[in-house]
């Protein structure tokens, strides 16, 4: 019969009570846990996808959607840029490495990037089976494309107009996979790759039935946006300007435009922030308010404890452990809580390119375990002092 | 062996109460008798050590009690001496058994499951070690708290008011218990009492 038993037994005496406490700690938890989680993954993922991108070239129009699209694949790119301006600025001495991009088609909701091998090395990217694209519509897909739409080496596939799923195949060139990725953990996992050329051929104007307006693309030889690299650090600052400036694109950087995106979904995260310490605080002052109460009731049993023989810090420390043990018990049980919800939220998430997952741990975790702690010492330091002033002889004489 | 010497205590703004000197041997059974408001409680909180004196002494088998620390003092207290309140003053979220062995393990002894098993069987309780306090008449409960102040096998054993809430029959089985259990446990007991009912019980009496 030691101190942490006799406190389980009390808890469980007032279940509801208890119950209540511990949800209204665990659920606070859950959501900061959520929060740091998904934040960290999003970043950890904007990050990698970026890892060794310095600039992104394309279309006049919103310098995050470009980042988006050409990056990150979720958004719809800027529009065009002429081949030909592309391709000088790919020669600039400044660019270390230059990988043009083509968008524009998609296959069962992935997309088919048209590109060149810089792509493969820019990315790091390995076959784990088959070999990469050499000619005219041949395929590499992602290992999340090649696992979601059971393709294998040696199928084909027609892609589809649009960067959604959409019915409107390119019913007269199929696709052949020629390889597939290794898994890298970034957007890669979710693209098809091709050549430049394939996508062109996609777009030809062979068959009537094709609108002019895809016509004047193809004419102009036209590519999405180029991914750069610079050769050195200097050119950071003249190179955008640059582009920016003499020609009729712009450059954006993926660093200040991830910045930039984080600090809008910020506004929310530190709302959300807020509103869940709001929720601990409230859970501090319903455990310390339930512990004040059942001082109370409790005065008679703490002064038997006395006369039986048990000291003040006994007793001290028994009022205590029945604040930590709700705290605490929260505070884990949010945690689990907030890995359960995010690894389901990442189930039914639509967007492949960021998808959370649960079985994922941060250090900050162990500070909410640790603000469990407080949480449990703050709202029951009060009721425990009170143990001290209990006067054993006159509260057992009362009550006669 | 218990004693008392030179005992005065004065409440806040109270009169003082003095109490005669007192020794009470291995083994005696003593009625302590008064008025109310005569400072019976009071005498029985010195006893215990749960009320420090204005003056004087309390010796229990020549510890000085009140020379102890506090916390020496509690764990002197649940060792040897055994308290029966008026009311029983269980905890409610421990069962009977448990509630017999607390006293043990914050006396800081270590529990003994059959002596808490005896006890509760000697008081009829066998069959209710399981149950809690709220599922048992105010007889039983008082049963509860006699083997509780007996599970250490005190050196005294007080019951303060132990009659006063029950009726006649109920109030002649728990003087019966608290007798007999004080015997076979080879404790000194003290009963402090208004009541008629009792006086002629005990062959001892202390009059305040």
């Amino acid at each position: 019969m030691n101190i942490l038993r006799l406190s389980t037994k009390n808890l469980l005496r007032n279940k509801l009570t208890t119950f209540l406490n511990i949800i209204l700690v665990a659920f606070g938890v859950a959501i900061l846990s959520i929060l740091f989680l998904a934040s960290t993954q999003i970043g950890n993922k904007l990050e990698q996808n970026a890892k060794d991108i310095d600039l992104v070239v394309g279309a006049k129009g919103s310098p995050l959607q470009l980042i988006l699209s050409s990056i990150y694949h979720i958004d719809f790119p800027t529009g065009n840029i002429p081949l030909k301006d592309a391709t000088e600025l790919m020669e600039n001495p400044m660019v270390k490495r230059a990988v043009p991009l083509a968008l524009g088609d998609n296959f069962q909701g992935h997309r088919i990037v048209g590109t060149d091998s810089g792509f493969v090395s820019l990315y790091g990217l390995k076959l784990a089976a088959g070999k990469f694209w050499s000619r005219d519509l041949e395929a590499t897909i992602g290992s999340g494309v090649a696992a979601e739409a059971h393709l294998k080496v040696g199928d084909k596939f027609f892609g589809a107009h649009g960067l959604s799923d959409a019915s409107d195949e390119h019913k007269h060139h199929a696709y052949t996979v020629t390889g597939i990725l290794q898994a890298q953990g970034n957007v890669t996992d979710n693209l098809i790759l091709t050549n430049i050329g394939s996508v062109y051929k996609m777009h030809e104007p062979d068959h009537e039935e094709h609108e002019a307006q895809e016509e004047v693309e193809i004419n102009n030889k036209e590519i999405t946006s180029i991914l750069i690299q610079y050769r050195s650090p200097m050119s950071v600052v003249i190179f955008p300007r640059m582009v920016n400036q003499s020609t009729n694109m712009q450059a954006a950087s993926p660093a200040m435009e991830s910045a930039r995106l984080f600090s809008l979904i910020g506004v929310g995260i530190e709302t959300l922030k807020w509103f869940a310490v709001l929720i601990m605080a409230i859970s501090a002052l319903s455990v310390f308010i339930s512990l004040y109460n059942a001082m109370k009731e409790k005065k008679y049993d703490l002064a038997v404890m006395r006369s039986l023989g048990a000291s003040k810090s006994k007793l001290f420390f028994l009022v205590m452990l029945e604040g930590l043990l709700i705290t605490v018990s929260g505070a884990i049980l949010g945690l689990f809580i907030g890995h359960l919800a995010l690894h389901i939220i990442g189930h039914y998430q639509e967007s492949s390119q960021a998808r959370l997952t649960g079985l994922y741990f941060v250090t900050d975790e162990l500070y909410l375990i640790v603000a469990g702690l407080i949480i449990g010492v703050v709202a029951s330091i009060l009721p425990a002092i009170q143990t001290y002033r209990v006067d054993i002889a006159r509260t057992l004489s009362k009550e006669k | 062996m218990i004693s008392i010497q030179s005992l005065t205590h004065n409440y806040h703004n109270g009169p003082t109460l003095k109490f005669p000197d007192w020794e009470i041997l291995n083994e005696e059974q003593w009625l302590l008798l008064g008025a109310s408001g005569s400072g019976k409680s009071t005498l029985l909180n010195i006893i215990s050590g749960l009320l420090k004196p204005e003056n004087g002494k309390v010796k229990l088998n020549e510890t000085d009690i009140y020379s102890l620390s506090q916390k020496e003092m509690d764990r002197f207290r649940g060792q040897n001496i055994g308290i029966v309140f008026q009311k029983p003053h269980l905890i409610k979220s421990l069962n009977l058994f448990d509630n017999v062995a607390l006293a043990s393990s914050l006396a800081g002894v270590k529990i003994n499951q059959s002596r808490v098993m005896d006890l509760l069987s000697s008081l009829g309780l066998a069959d209710k070690t399981k149950n809690y306090p709220e599922e048992l008449s105010q007889g039983q409960l008082q049963r509860v708290s006699i083997a509780r102040a007996l599970v250490n096998s005190p050196a005294l054993l007080i019951a303060d008011e132990p009659t006063s809430s029950l009726d006649d029959e109920n109030a002649d089985n728990v003087l019966k218990i608290l007798t007999q259990q004080a015997a076979e446990n080879h404790a000194s007991l003290v009963i402090a009492t208004h009541d008629k009912r009792v006086k002629d019980k005990l062959n001892k009496e202390y009059l305040l």
